[in-house]
């Protein structure tokens, strides 16, 4: 149980019933519009609009090769590292288009960070891999300085317990789920607006999974989170918001407790009882 | 005309156990009716097989002993008082005669009547042991024949026989790999251990002075310093490597990240074109256009470049090195995965910051690993550094000089002269066993290095 | 615990990143010209030196030829003529008179014959010496015109039409590879013979002509201008003919045994790792087996094809081995399982259902490494292949030169000026084959793979 104490401090489980939200009363960080991508001549998103609160925890839900993951890789422009990708529609941050010519993207990804599916931290030191993005982005003046943001952010992520003694050595030697975290620590390091996370935990074991779950919870606190995630359980549990995405459409979208409970459309109904997916 | 008659009888054999043993497999699956083990020409097969090696056997033994054999004869033949009154050369000039008088030829000189007779005589040995070791293997072939012949019944199991036998093959085969490694040790430590009867280990590899003396026959052999040449061809590979690996990671960089499709459908093969160029076109090349060209430059510049230098071979040779340098890091920066690139993408890293700070490190080994084998390539090059070096062995730091290398030291020791007797020429192997090591050293830890690498992202 | 960047407003932050984003940007687009120029360099090399050796190569494939009237003088032919059959003759004797008969002839001053046609053909009374007169022509001129006779003893008073090669001076002064405002003392032609050769170049009877001599003839010292490639060729076609018989056969067994049949054991590990490194052995070292064992041990005849082919084979085997394990490595399981499952045995599988299906993979692997043979010139010296050899190989035990061993001998000729663009056209005719061999693997590969 190590690893579970290791965290700052424990809260009550995670779920739905415990965490009301009104969103209403959020105000909306990032408004999407009719946004569509093609890869080639292939149409993989078909006109999605959805607006994005601030500090609440947004999950896209369907079935494989929904679209989902693909809309989130537009929110932060990952698409554009893939050659023959190309998005059309408006997706503004703040009010500010991230298509905009005049934005810069390399600015745009400093405020919208990501985690992806499988942990990749660098084959670097544990500590060079939280210190990578302030470094790129001239963020600390000073030697303390990048040390105080990579412990925070170390801390912030739930990892610092475990690593504190073990910043020099390489953070591909860490377990699965310290990895996940690591990147989440390198994710946080840069003080994103919106952290982006793509199925973060579809590779780790279930007590790992927890672990991130908790963590994504308390994130929620200072920022705006969407996680793209596999699981309904996981969506219920971590989101307020939920959106279901079905063969590169957005289906349905609303309150995480409203679109489980009681939804709108039938193929939302269908995907969280079982019958697609 | 004898060795027509060989290949003819064995045409037969085969042909014959062929279709002996077919003949039999197939009467087999008619007439008994059971089940039988394997098909008809497996039986063929298995019969050919039992009787060509016997056939093969008894020729090979003619083919090791017959000489010996022959020579014995010929020396019955010639008077004991002319016998007695030859060395060793005249002997060997003596049976050349009688050969050259048995098949036929002319021989130049007076023709002493025992020569006369020994030809003949020697000339009908040899018919009468020809024919001898024919039918000899004639028989040993039809006589195994015969015995697997009998073997074969429904439940032999003639393809596991055949299949055996394929298999000892194949790994013949692959045995001559390690055969042929093994001659290249054995040659050259035979040849080295003698040369180094001549000069002094130390001479040779501490020794500053290259100054082999061509001409002598005895006593003054000459300098046989390595570090000469060892420094040339340091300078060279080097100046190869400083040459290539800039160009060639950088190439490979652009066309893996950067290029577009179609830029990269393009150059990249273009750029493979270099690896396929003999390295005598490299040489060529050198000499009568780089070295002139770099010569002007450094006059125009007030710098004293020799045409053949040092500078010359190591940047046509650093241009030689190119695609290898470059096909291998990009095989290596595919390797990496995606999701490491991704990783920094996300975190806002512009695709140089990416490529140097995620890239590059991640790829490091494999690429050490690259120039390694890149570096053993210029180490061991040849004709480059013949034509465009200047062959010029002394110990000295300008690059700008004529320069010699080890392998120009083989090749100017060692060609045309196959009378391995001094050290002029065994320095020769010396030199080669030099390489080798140098060579394989660097081999084994790169292709280590290089191995490691891919299990680290398997 | 304080937290540094969330302490801080926000637009601070943004600020920090902004004031990096010009330097950060400019160095993207340093390192991307970078990247952009090496591709620039590594094609401009490619560029520079075909364009090179095209340059210095062409000008070799014409080459100027003197169309001469000759007239077989009976003065200066002074010969009887050729012994006929007499009744009751043996062949050998009758061999015998028409050889001395041929000596004879050969004895002749066939260069008066020479000189005569070229002073008809200069303007009347021009004044030059015999011996720079005969520089004009290539000294082979003489044998053509011996060799005519030979064939056709009725010439004998008869005048023809006859076409020599210039002589190489000639050439390199009528194509300007020498400078022509160079002093007489160092010009290889002496002024007169200059000034007759320009008057025969305006008058026709010096024309240039495709150079057909580089590919029909062999390799000549006494004359450079009709020295050819033609015995290089044969010595490197059969070298090539020994790797393909031996190398191939014996290559993909080895490989079919190591990918399909070896247990791992310690002794595949360690055959493994010896090929890996044999592919990586410097050539020479190849050189130096072969001197060793082939000539000096097995005293296999020096300077022969089939001793340079075996030292190639044991060279490209490792590359043949590598590319078919590839080859191998590649066949699906789900084809293997299939032939095993329909209850073939090993050996069945790997011959019926794996060999097809990695053909193509292992006939382009091959025909590379053969090019790769082909181009090959460093073993070859130490065997003995850099002597001087002026006939055809009629057998693959006779001396030879290969192709790329003639193209050092030639960039090794005193005459410069002749040679370099000799040697370049030499270049290119390997190259030619090289770029041949690579096409027809590249054309293959499509054709047999697009019929799997």
């Amino acid at each position: 149980m190590d690893t579970l104490t290791g965290n700052t401090r424990v809260t009550q489980s995670p779920d739905v019933t415990s965490t009301p939200v009104e969103l209403s009363k959020r105000t909306t960080r990032l408004t999407a519009r009719d946004v569509t991508v093609h890869y080639g001549s292939k149409q993989a998103l078909h006109g999605i609009s959805i607006d994005i609160p601030d500090r609440a925890v947004t999950s896209f839900i369907g079935p494989s090769g929904c679209g989902k993951s693909t809309f989130l890789r537009c929110i932060n422009r990952m698409n554009d590292t893939i050659e023959g990708a190309k998005v059309g529609g408006t997706i503004k941050l703040d009010g500010e288009d991230i298509y905009d010519p005049s934005l810069d993207v390399v600015e745009l990804r400093a405020r919208i960070g990501m985690v992806f599916q499988k942990p990749n931290p660098f084959p670097k030191s544990i500590y060079d891999n939280v210190a990578y993005g302030p470094r790129i982005h001239g963020l600390a003046r000073s030697r303390a300085e990048m040390d105080e943001i990579v412990h925070s952010s170390l801390r912030k992520a739930g990892l610092w317990q475990e690593v504190k003694d073990r910043l020099a050595e390489p953070g591909t030697g860490l377990s699965g789920g310290q990895q996940q975290r690591l990147c989440i620590a390198r994710a946080i390091a840069v003080s994103p607006e919106v952290i982006l996370m793509d199925e973060p935990c579809s590779a780790l074991d279930p007590i790992a999974t927890a672990i991130i779950e908790e963590l994504i919870d308390e994130l929620r606190e200072n920022y705006t989170i969407v996680i793209v995630t596999h699981s309904m359980q996981q969506a219920a549990r971590v989101s307020q918001k939920t959106a279901f995405f079905h063969l590169g459409n957005l289906v349905e979208e609303g309150n995480t407790s409203d679109i489980f409970t009681n939804p709108r459309n039938k193929q939302t109904q269908d995907y969280i009882t079982g019958r697609i997916g | 005309m004898n060795s027509l008659i060989i290949a003819a009888l064995l045409l037969v054999l085969l042909g014959l156990a062929y279709q002996t043993g077919w003949a039999r497999g197939g009467a087999l699956a008619t007439a008994t009716g059971t089940k039988v083990h394997s098909r008809p020409q497996y039986h063929a097969s298995y019969v050919a097989v039992w009787t060509l090696v016997p056939a093969l056997i008894v020729l090979l033994l003619w083919a090791v002993f017959g000489g010996g054999i022959t020579l014995n004869f010929i020396r019955e033949q010639i008077p004991a008082d002319v016998l007695a009154g030859l060395d060793a050369n005249g002997l060997n000039a003596l049976v050349a005669r009688i050969h050259a008088l048995a098949s036929g030829y002319g021989v130049v000189g007076e023709i002493q009547p025992y020569e006369a007779a020994a030809g003949n005589a020697l000339r009908s040995f040899q018919f009468i042991t020809f024919l001898g070791v024919v039918a000899a293997a004639a028989v040993a072939g039809l006589g195994a024949m015969l015995y697997a012949r009998s073997r074969i019944t429904a439940r032999h199991r003639a393809r596991n026989a055949v299949e055996r036998v394929i298999g000892f093959v194949l790994f013949a085969c692959s045995a001559i790999a390690i055969l042929t490694t093994a001659g290249i040790v054995a040659s050259l430590l035979t040849e080295a251990i003698k040369f180094f009867t001549f000069i002094n280990p130390l001479d040779f590899f501490f020794g500053t002075v290259w100054a082999p003396n061509n001409a002598a026959t005895g006593g003054d052999y000459g300098k046989y310093g390595l570090l000469p040449l060892l420094m040339g061809t340091l300078m060279i590979t080097v100046i190869a490597m400083c040459v290539a690996v800039p160009v060639g990671l950088m190439a490979a960089i652009y066309l893996s990240q950067y290029a577009p499709r179609q830029l990269r459908a393009v150059a990249k093969p273009i750029i493979e074109i270099l690896a396929g160029i003999p390295t005598i076109v490299f040489g060529f090349f050198a000499l009568v256009t780089v070295g002139p060209f770099l010569r002007d430059i450094g006059a125009a510049v007030g710098l004293n470049i020799n045409a053949t230098s040092a500078l010359t071979a190591g940047v046509v040779m650093g241009i030689m090195i190119i695609p290898f340098v470059s096909s291998l890091s990009d095989d290596i920066l595919n390797q990496v995965p995606r999701t490491l690139r991704d990783g920094a993408y996300g975190l806002g890293a512009t695709q140089s910051e990416t490529i140097r700070s995620v890239l590059l490190p991640a790829a490091l080994p494999g690429i050490v690993g690259a120039f390694l084998l890149a570096v053993s390539r210029a180490v061991g090059e040849t004709m480059i550094v013949v034509l465009a070096a200047g062959n010029s062995p002394v110990l000295r730091g300008s690059i700008f000089e004529p320069v010699a290398t080890i392998t120009v030291s083989i090749v100017n020791q060692l060609t045309g002269d196959t009378d391995f007797a001094g050290p002029q020429s065994l320095v020769g192997f010396a030199l080669g066993l030099t390489l080798f090591v140098i060579t394989l050293g660097l081999n084994i830890f790169a292709l280590y290095i290089v191995r490691r690498f891919r299990e680290q992202y398997e | 615990m304080t937290d540094v960047t969330a302490s801080r407003p926000l637009s601070e932050r943004t600020q920090l990143i902004r004031k990096n984003l010009r330097r950060r940007h400019m160095s993207e687009t340093i390192f991307r010209a970078l990247g952009l120029l090496a591709i620039i360099v590594a094609l401009g090399f490619v560029a520079l030196l075909f364009a090179d050796i095209l340059r210095k190569g062409v000008p070799a494939f014409t080459q100027s030829n003197l169309h001469l009237t000759a007239t077989f003088d009976p003065e200066i032919i002074d010969v009887g003529p050729p012994p006929g059959r007499i009744a009751g003759q043996s062949e050998a004797e009758f061999r015998a008179a028409s050889l001395k008969w041929q000596r004879e002839v050969a004895m002749l001053n066939w260069n008066k014959v020479v000189e005569a046609s070229l002073r008809a053909l200069a303007p009347a009374g021009y004044e030059i010496a015999a011996k720079d007169l005969l520089t004009i022509p290539e000294t082979d001129a003489r044998h053509r015109l011996r060799e005519m006779f030979v064939a056709d003893p009725s010439l004998l008073g008869q005048t023809v039409k006859v076409d020599v090669l210039a002589s190489a001076n000639a050439d390199n002064w009528i194509k300007g590879n020498i400078d022509r405002s160079l002093p007489d003392s160092q010009q290889q032609l002496k002024a007169p013979a200059r000034a007759l050769i320009d008057q025969f170049v305006s008058n026709g009877t010096i024309s240039m002509g495709f150079a057909w001599s580089l590919l029909t003839n062999v390799d000549s010292r006494a004359a450079p201008a009709s020295s050819g490639l033609l015995g290089a060729l044969v010595g490197s076609l059969y070298m090539m003919l020994i790797v393909i018989v031996l190398a191939v056969p014996i290559g993909v067994a080895a490989a079919i045994y190591l990918e399909e049949f070896a247990p791992k054991s310690r002794l595949t590990d360690f055959i493994e790792v010896n090929i890996n490194n044999l592919a990586a052995v410097p050539s020479i070292v190849f050189g130096l087996l072969g001197a060793a064992v082939f000539i000096n041990y097995m005293h296999l005849p020096i300077s022969a094809p089939l001793v340079g082919g075996l030292v190639l084979t044991l060279m490209t085997l490792p590359t043949i081995i590598i590319a078919t394990r590839g080859a191998l490595l590649g066949v699906s399981p789900a084809l293997r399982q299939a032939a095993l499952g329909m209850g073939a045995s090993k050996t069945q599988m790997v011959f019926h259902h794996v060999l097809p299906v990695t053909f193509p993979s292992i006939l382009t692997a091959t025909i590379i490494g053969v090019a790769h043979a082909l181009g090959e010139t460093a073993p070859l010296l130490l065997i003995g292949m850099k002597a001087f050899v002026a006939s055809v190989p009629a057998t693959p035990l006779d001396q030879a030169t290969a192709l790329p061993v003639q193209i050092y001998l030639w960039q090794g000729n005193e005459n410069r000026n002749f040679f370099e663009s000799h040697t370049a056209a030499a270049i290119m005719v390997l190259l030619v084959l090289m770029i041949a061999l690579n096409g027809i693997a590249i054309f293959l590969r499509s054709r047999l793979e697009r019929r799997a």
